[in-house]
């Protein structure tokens, strides 16, 4: 077996630098990469384009690095949480590209497939659509998204081995499987890191082939968003 | 009187059908959980990644790795599965989710919606709505009939930035249920007590009245 251990976040983001561009898993606080993000703060690196579904909230996830003024440019589909990320984009300091969510879903995807472009009907008739080549088929319009191109992607899952096999728990996997597939330099960390042949191999949701660097994360907080419940009758 | 969300939940709620897979957006929409008609099933699919979502959890057993679209704790049923984006939008494009229900800014006579971006001052994102409106073949808007000024949200024309084009064919307010065909709104509902003429003040595209007008039945 191929082993991708790294002791730590510091030695697993080795070779990050300004003006890069990464992809960083979860919906929401859910399933990201918090010690990856920690490290990236640590590291003060600026100018970064981070491809994420979400940017965080004030004062956790992305907003940390936001906070920082560490990003130029982020690429999202939806951002209603955090009030710092919208001051900085209303006020023009913060290029955003938002997205259609399955878009952005399939362009990971489709980065890490080898397939460079593809059509969806997502975003037709409207400006996410501008500029970009559209065509019909049986009858319906469909736009051209293409594949991204990231140096690194910071991926969280549940388990993991020392081969890189993931496995993902509950809605935490999200963005984590095609952002793994898509980083040219692929980065995980686990709750849970285990020698190879622990996980079931009928169990693994992404096999280790995607993934460059591997590591035991710690102190995870796993913030809750809005904790919603059912009251004890 | 004009109806109150979970009004607006509860006949959009009269909408489903048994056997189908629904996606409901946030706001109004989550509510039409709570009044599933007896005697049918369906399964609600989040698109962060959970088909069968459940109900909240019973305080205590919250679990931060199982969210729905909105980001509030939920549970899994019976049955239930758990898929990644790429996936979940697989089932939304390809259409196996049979019906989508989501909130509007702004709808008009073509069916056009606006839901995602105020220029200048509210850009929150699109979320997953652009993809569920080019894909879903019946989508039914949750809105209310007109915004905090008194004015129309029902439109000859959307003025903000669109989120699909000539995709909504059902729109559910608080004063009334219409269709949206041939480039028009048709009066098929009205709330409890709301006149024709209340409608027809509040709605700036055209409105098609044919007949009597039934009032919502609950």
């Amino acid at each position: 077996m191929i082993n991708k251990v790294v002791k730590n976040a510091e030695e697993a983001l080795k070779g990050v630098e300004n003006g890069m561009t990464f992809m960083l898993g979860g919906f929401g606080l859910c399933g990201i990469p918090e010690n990856c993000i920690s490290e990236l703060v640590n590291l003060g690196v600026t100018d970064l384009t981070c491809i994420s579904n979400n940017a965080g909230v004030d004062d956790f996830g992305l907003g940390l690095l936001l906070q920082k003024r560490q990003i130029k440019k982020m690429i999202s589909s939806y951002v209603g949480e955090n009030d710092e990320f919208e001051r900085q984009m209303l006020s023009g300091e913060l290029e955003v590209d938002l997205i259609p969510q399955g878009t952005l879903a399939e362009r990971c995807r489709a980065t890490g497939a080898g397939i460079p472009a593809f059509y969806t009907p997502a975003g037709y008739g409207t400006e996410v659509a501008e500029g970009k080549e559209t065509r019909e088929f049986n009858g319906k319009m469909y736009v051209l998204e293409h594949a991204f191109d990231a140096q690194f992607a910071f991926v969280k899952a549940w388990k993991g081995d020392t081969a890189g096999n993931l496995i993902f728990k509950g809605t935490a996997r999200n963005f984590n499987p095609m952002m793994a597939m898509a980083g040219k330099t692929t980065v995980v960390e686990v709750e849970e890191l285990v020698e190879a042949g622990e996980l079931d191999p009928n169990q693994i949701h992404i096999p280790g082939i995607f993934v460059q660097r591997i590591f035991q994360g710690t102190a995870y907080e796993k913030r809750i968003e809005q904790r919603t419940v059912t009251p004890k009758s | 009187m004009a109806l109150s969300k979970e009004q607006i939940a509860q006949r959009i709620a009269q909408e489903l059908q048994d056997k189908w897979y629904v996606n409901l957006g946030i706001g109004i929409p989550t509510l039409v959980a709570n009044y599933i008609p007896k005697g049918i099933d369906v399964e609600f699919q989040s698109e962060n990644g959970l088909l069968g979502m459940g109900p909240f959890p019973i305080e205590g057993a919250e679990d931060a790795d199982l969210i729905n679209a909105g980001k509030q704790t939920v549970t899994i049923l019976d049955g239930g599965s758990l898929f990644d984006s790429a996936m979940s939008f697989a089932m939304i494009r390809g259409q196996h989710v049979q019906l989508t229900v989501l909130g509007a800014m702004e709808v008009a006579q073509n069916g056009d919606i606006a839901n995602w971006k105020i220029p200048g001052r509210m850009v929150k994102g699109m979320g997953g709505a652009m993809d569920l409106v080019a894909s879903a073949e019946n989508i039914i808007v949750a809105m209310m009939h007109t915004n905090k000024k008194g004015e129309s949200k029902l439109l000859k024309e959307c003025s903000l930035p669109l989120t699909g084009v000539g995709c909504v064919k059902k729109v559910v307010t608080n004063l009334a249920v219409l269709e949206i065909k041939n480039g028009s709104f048709h009066l098929l509902e009205r709330a409890p007590g709301v006149s024709v003429e209340e409608i027809k003040a509040a709605t700036e595209g055209t409105l098609i009245v044919e007949g009597e007008i039934p009032e919502m039945q609950f």
